[in-house]
């Protein structure tokens, strides 16, 4: 398990994020763009676990803050799908480009 | 002595000032003016009751009057020794002034009960009454003189409001405006005197600040007597920048504009304010501060006595020939409140040069009863005529008997005929003009004889000149039937009229001297009566030249008038000062400072502003794209701004 390096993982946790963020901003499903940020999310979460394994063996800090993001994710999933479900209730649509009312 | 007891004297009003602007007119719509004259009644009384305390009881020590501070409250403080107090001062001239006020104020109160009867704002009527008495009693109780500015400012504005009471009469709201404006304009002066004052003197208290500029070599005195401003020194500035103050309130020339137009108020209140109690407070401030003036700055004096006397000249010759009997009565009091300034100028602070200061005093007393009947029997005249124009009066002394015979007390009264009070206060101040400069003793002289003649002018004009033909009669008698309680009025305006010709005989028999002197010691004073001829003579023969001219109707009056050609103009048109002064407001400062201020504010303040605005509003057009609605594209600037940031944050950094 050792054998693998650090970088590595570093690779993974930043390629994931750049899919993230590119689902997030080429998605038009606002379903699809939720998921987008879940990875996002967890690309940072490989990281905090991944540092906290190489540079800080003795400690649990980066654990902690990664079980801290997974629960903050789930309240914020809830939140989000509260909010499609009732933009889709008055849009008949959870297109992201049909709700722009709030523009200038 | 309770000390509280004093403070009811003006709070008392106060109280029902406050009492009767809330609820007065809707539940004192009636009673409100025997509520106000009750409380008068009161205050009246309890001020008699402290002058009388002060005058023979405690207030003498080692033969001297002595200033007392009854009572004391540090509302203001900026430092320990600079502080705005609010007291009552007890000395001889705030105790004269108190009975004074609050008398001629009960007087006036109980004759309003008649006249201003019916009113639709009777209640209002009363509790400015109230807001005014109570100002006023503020005012010459101050024992710091930033609280008489403060006091002063109140009866600027209680004048404001009663002036302008008949508030739908287009003249009346003018004459408010103009009476405040001028006044508030003299009270700027006044403001910079007291600044001045209370800086250089490090105090604003009127005993500490008396003391202080009045020993040769204190700090205070050398500071603001070696500090100069355009030559002249700050101590001439300040009392010159005070005396203004004085002169707006007191009207004396040219700052006397004001006060023939306030006769737009009710009658009563033209007794009460513009002849007997607030015009009067410009020679209060100026008694105040006398010993300064007198031993400090001499020069200033000087000046005061001159602008006294040159008002008192022109007033009395403007009085010749108006024709309302009310602004008659304006000059007269504009050219006596001359007489009591010109009086302290003469005066010397201290011994037997200090006569024209109780002379002035002196004067300032008989003048409110003798002043302020006529004004009232004036308004009973006005009352029953309902005009303020001689040719529409005459032959009234079988109509009014009373009015008739108690405004002839007051006309013998102010002409200055023994044994009425105007002899006995005149005569003091002659004698000190006498003594004090040869020309102005000319000019009062002048003044004394003009004065007999456009009273008795008056006189003749309302009570003798018609016939009272049948025709006549007839009129008056359907006036009468129309207005039946009109006749002669009630008693509550005969009463007052009553008392005060009662005291516009007695009130020169009052040993003034002995209570009312420049230092405080009493002052031993002689009747020469050869002194006495001159004036005596010379009020006699304008009062035989008004009877050979208006006793009778007839063209006598205005071929003299003829006779005197343009300056008998110049007098009825006030010697052009009103037009003197719109030409310098309408014309000079309009055109010159205002127009160019207004295109200033205009085109650059207000264009500044504009420029700003629109360019704001330009550039938000052309950027609002950028909030489309997107959020996807908010998320990219979002990000890309992030990108940028860790960028520049790395190139620096690394």
């Amino acid at each position: 398990m050792s054998s693998i390096p650090l970088t590595h993982i570093l690779f993974l946790s930043t390629a994931l994020f750049f899919i993230g963020m590119y689902g997030l901003f080429t998605r038009r499903n606002l379903i699809s763009m939720l998921m987008s940020i879940e990875l996002i999310l967890n690309s940072v979460n490989i990281n905090f676990v991944a540092f906290n394994k190489y540079l800080y063996a003795d400690k649990l800090d980066g654990i902690f803050f990664a079980i801290f993001i997974i629960a903050i994710a789930a309240a914020e999933a809830a939140v989000a799908i509260a909010i499609i479900i009732n933009l889709y209730r008055s849009h008949r649509s959870i297109d992201v480009e049909d709700a722009t009312e709030m523009r200038y | 002595m309770n000390n509280f007891i004093i403070a009811l004297i003006p709070l008392l009003p106060l109280a029902t000032f406050i009492l009767l602007g809330l609820f007065g007119r809707k539940y004192f719509k009636t009673s409100s003016g025997i509520i106000g004259t009750a409380s008068l009644l009161a205050s009246t009384a309890i001020s008699i009751y402290t002058a009388y305390k002060y005058f023979f009881v405690y207030g003498k020590v080692n033969g001297v009057y002595q200033p007392i501070t009854a009572l004391k409250y540090t509302w203001h403080e900026f430092s320990p020794n600079l502080s705005i107090d609010m007291g009552i001062l007890l000395d001889p001239i705030s105790m004269m002034m108190i009975v004074l006020v609050t008398f001629i104020s009960l007087m006036v109160h109980i004759f309003s009960l008649g006249y201003m009867k019916g009113e639709d704002r009777f209640a209002t009527y009363f509790a400015f009454l109230s807001l005014f008495s109570f100002s006023m009693l503020g005012l010459v109780l101050s024992t710091n003189i930033f609280q008489i500015y403060i006091f002063w400012e109140l009866v600027g504005a209680s004048s404001f409001l009663l002036i302008g009471f008949y508030f739908y009469k287009p003249s009346a709201v003018a004459a408010s405006k103009k009476a405040f404006i001028v006044t508030r304009f003299a009270d700027l002066g006044f403001l910079i005197g007291i600044l001045i004052l209370g800086f250089q003197a490090q105090t604003l208290d009127f005993g500490v600040l008396i003391q202080r500029l009045t020993t040769a070599g204190s700090p205070q005195l050398i500071g603001i007597t070696t500090t100069s401003f355009l030559g002249i020194s700050l101590l001439t500035w300040a009392l010159s920048l005070v005396f203004i103050g004085g002169a707006g309130k007191s009207a004396m020339f040219p700052l006397h504009i004001w006060l023939p137009d306030a006769m737009e108020g009710p009658t009563p209140v033209s007794a009460l304010i513009h002849a007997a109690t607030m015009v009067v407070a410009g020679v209060y401030l100026a008694a105040r501060l006398f010993p300064v003036y007198a031993i400090s700055a001499p020069g200033v004096l000087e000046g005061i006595m001159y602008i006294g006397a040159i008002t008192a000249v022109i007033a009395a010759i403007i009085a010749c020939t108006q024709t309302d009997i009310k602004r008659v009565l304006a000059y007269s009091t504009m050219s006596q409140i001359g007489y009591m300034m010109f009086a302290l100028g003469v005066s010397k602070y201290g011994g037997e040069d200090g006569l024209g200061y109780m002379g002035s005093m002196f004067h300032l007393f008989t003048h409110a009863f003798f002043k302020s009947l006529l004004f009232l029997g004036a308004g009973a005249v006005i009352h029953m005529i309902h005009s303020n124009e001689m040719k529409d009066m005459g032959g009234l002394r079988k109509t009014m008997p009373i009015t008739h015979i108690t405004f002839l007390i007051a006309c013998l009264a102010i002409a200055g005929i023994p044994p009425f009070a105007g002899f006995f206060s005149k005569e003091e101040i002659l004698l000190a003009a006498f003594h004090g400069n040869k020309f102005i003793y000319g000019l009062a002289l002048l003044t004394a004889g003009l004065t007999a003649f456009y009273m008795f002018r008056l006189y003749f004009s309302i009570f003798w000149s018609k016939q009272a033909t049948a025709e006549d009669n007839l009129n008056v008698e359907g006036f009468a039937s129309e207005h039946k309680p009109h006749s002669e009025g009630t008693w509550s305006m005969k009463i007052p009229l009553i008392i005060l010709a009662v005291c516009s005989l007695f009130a020169g028999l009052v040993p003034f001297a002995n209570y009312i002197t420049s230092d405080g010691a009493s002052l031993a004073t002689h009747m020469d009566l050869t002194f006495s001829i001159a004036p005596v003579v010379l009020a006699l023969a304008g009062i035989l030249l008004a009877a050979y001219l208006y006793k009778n109707e007839s063209d006598k009056s205005t071929r003299v008038a003829a006779l005197m050609g343009s300056f008998y103009k110049a007098a009825y048109r006030k010697f052009y000062v009103d037009e003197v002064y719109l030409f310098i407001t309408k014309k000079v400062i309009f055109n010159l400072i205002g127009r160019p201020a207004a295109w200033i504010d205009k085109n650059i303040v207000d264009g500044s502003v504009n420029l700003l605005a629109t360019t704001t509003g330009q550039i938000s057009a052309r950027i609002k794209g950028i909030q489309s609605g997107q959020v996807q594209s908010y998320a990219i600037y979002f990000f890309g701004g992030i990108i940028g940031m860790a960028a520049l944050f790395i190139y620096l950094w690394m």
